[in-house]
């Protein structure tokens, strides 16, 4: 009976995380659209189509094997997991992990796979060629997610049991794997053509307010859900959660009123995010007033490292750099400062008389993560570059990739514009159509 | 006969067109446009970077009227136009030879 009682699902704990699950998922839709809103007009439907089709391949490389990887027991000597529930195989509606289904569990962390692939995006914005990133995916996910999820996640995994880093809900894996490998792929691909010499203005921004919102929504998914129940260190999860995020959009404005002259929207909204963004790794293990001062650590850095690709000419387009990875190593750093043992169970960080110990420890992880997740895509992007091609043709760039790629534009701009010649709808498919251009 | 362009700021177009309708105009085009002259543009920032942002949004404003109601007609625009600040725009006009109603096909200022 004893025994039973550890293995059996309990319902509020499943019920929360089938929620959270699917507050996740959201993220990426909202993501896309805060992206997407980021871009031109010439190249939004590429910039959503990326992350959408990411959800998409993702999933299928995460059931055929990257679960298996990522949280299966290890195999050579903890650098992965086994293949045994590869397919998913063994696991069923009876399987549990915790005191939730196994499945349940699998596709929580499938949602946060999808997301972390689908961040990279923010750094190859207008230029990369989608075929490329099709073949990207799923290989990075393997690669370059997976064993970083393992490390972190895994049973027995070396960064939170050996090393005793703390990182409640992806400041590594998502985060800086995210920010890392985008600054990978950004210089493999090179800046977009025009880059700091054309105008490149946000062509949306109510769309990126819009996509900072569902963020934000999803994100108490994200962080109270990596509780995996539904209890009391759920709860100050989701609280740090709305703190960290609006400290972050305070910080962030109060260095544009100071600097630029004007609070703006953009800066809202990143801020936001960055100080979301710095509580994804320590919502679990700081105080409420560790949460206000992490995200306003994050809105305050991350709106002066967006700035750093101008000064060293990395095309970072979108910011995944200045905000996801300078962001994630704040948060997760600063565990080790503002730690507490009733949230923790255990570690102090520095201003709790933790002394340095839980710092170190961060640091650790933090370069370890980040080398990985960043030496490893740039190998990954670079064999892809030289066999079938990573950039778009500059023709395609020009013209925008809606229009080349898919063959659709996003807005109709009046008679004049891209709109759809009228006889165009009624022609049958088969009947092609040249997009006037 | 005489074509009116008029190169206006878009919040003073609702303005203009009152004034013409109390001169008896009775069809004018509108089209968006966009320059610069003296005003130069402006400045945007996005995440900390600037933007300078040279081409500013008019309307452009198109009417033919008859000869003598051109001068009454050019006043009336620059009136409803003007704020007194820079990028008030400008007003010009140009000889017409001829005009036709496509779909009566009056010639002329029958056409007007």
């Amino acid at each position: 009976m004893t025994t039973l009682a550890a293995a059996r699902v309990d319902t509020g704990d499943t019920a929360w995380l089938l929620a959270a699950t699917a507050l996740v998922l959201l993220m990426t839709p909202g993501l896309a659209l805060f992206y997407g809103g980021m871009v031109r007009t010439k190249s939004v439907l590429n910039m959503l189509m990326m992350s959408f089709v990411s959800i998409a391949l993702v999933t299928v490389v995460w059931l055929a094997a990257g679960y298996s990887l990522a949280f299966g027991d290890d195999a050579f000597g903890g650098l992965i997991g086994t293949l045994d529930h590869a397919g998913m195989a063994g696991l069923g509606p009876d399987s549990v992990r915790g005191t939730v289904p196994t499945l349940l569990f699998a596709t929580f962390q499938l949602t946060f796979a999808i997301i972390t692939a689908a961040l990279v995006t923010g750094a190859i914005a207008d230029r990369a060629k989608f075929a490329a990133w099709l073949v990207f995916v799923p290989v990075w996910a393997l690669l370059v997610y997976v064993p970083v999820a393992h490390w972190v996640w895994g049973p027995g995994g070396w960064i939170l049991t050996e090393l005793g880093a703390l990182d409640f809900a992806g400041g590594l894996p998502v985060e800086i794997v995210s920010g890392a490998s985008g600054l990978a792929l950004c210089l493999v691909l090179g800046p977009r053509l025009g880059f700091k010499k054309d105008a490149m203005r946000p062509h949306n921004l109510p769309m990126v307010m819009l996509g900072a919102g569902l963020l934000w929504f999803g994100w108490f998914g994200f962080n109270a859900g990596s509780a995996l129940g539904a209890n009391g260190l759920a709860a100050a999860a989701f609280l740090n959660t709305l703190a960290a995020g609006s400290t972050g959009l305070l910080g962030w404005l109060f260095v544009e009123q100071r600097r630029d002259g004007h609070p703006t929207t953009l800066g809202a909204a990143s801020g936001a995010v960055a100080g979301l963004v710095a509580i994804t790794p320590s919502c679990g293990s700081v105080s409420l007033l560790g949460a206000l001062a992490v995200g306003l650590a994050a809105g305050v850095v991350c709106s002066y490292a967006v700035g750093w690709k101008f000064r060293l000419n990395y095309d970072d387009s979108l910011d995944v750099v200045g905000v996801h990875l300078v962001g994630g190593v704040i948060g997760t750093l600063l565990i080790g400062v503002f730690a507490v043992e009733e949230m923790t169970g255990g570690p102090e960080g520095l201003l709790y008389g933790g002394g340095l110990t839980q710092l170190g420890r961060q640091l650790a992880a933090v370069v370890v993560v980040a080398v990985y997740a960043f030496g490893v895509t740039y190998g990954i992007g670079r064999l892809l570059d030289r066999t079938i091609g990573f950039r778009a043709d500059e023709e395609h760039e020009h013209t925008g990739l809606d229009l080349t790629v898919h063959a659709e534009t996003a807005y109709d701009h009046g008679v004049l514009g891209h709109g759809a010649p009228v006889s165009a709808s009624v022609l049958p498919s088969a009947q092609k159509v040249k997009p006037q251009e | 006969m005489k074509l009116i362009t008029a190169i206006v700021k878009p919040y003073r177009l609702d303005e203009v067109k009152t004034a013409l309708q109390e001169l008896g105009v009775h069809g004018l085009t509108v089209t968006e446009a966009s320059g610069y002259g003296r005003q130069r543009g402006h400045t945007e920032v996005y995440r900390g970077a600037e933007y300078q942002v040279d081409l500013v949004p008019k309307v452009r404003i198109e009417v033919v009227v008859e000869d003598a109601a051109s001068d009454a007609v050019i006043d009336a625009i620059v009136r409803a136009a003007h704020t007194g600040k820079i990028g008030d725009g400008k007003v010009w006009a140009l000889p017409v030879e001829t005009v036709v109603r496509v779909r009566t096909g009056e010639r002329g200022p029958d056409a007007l």
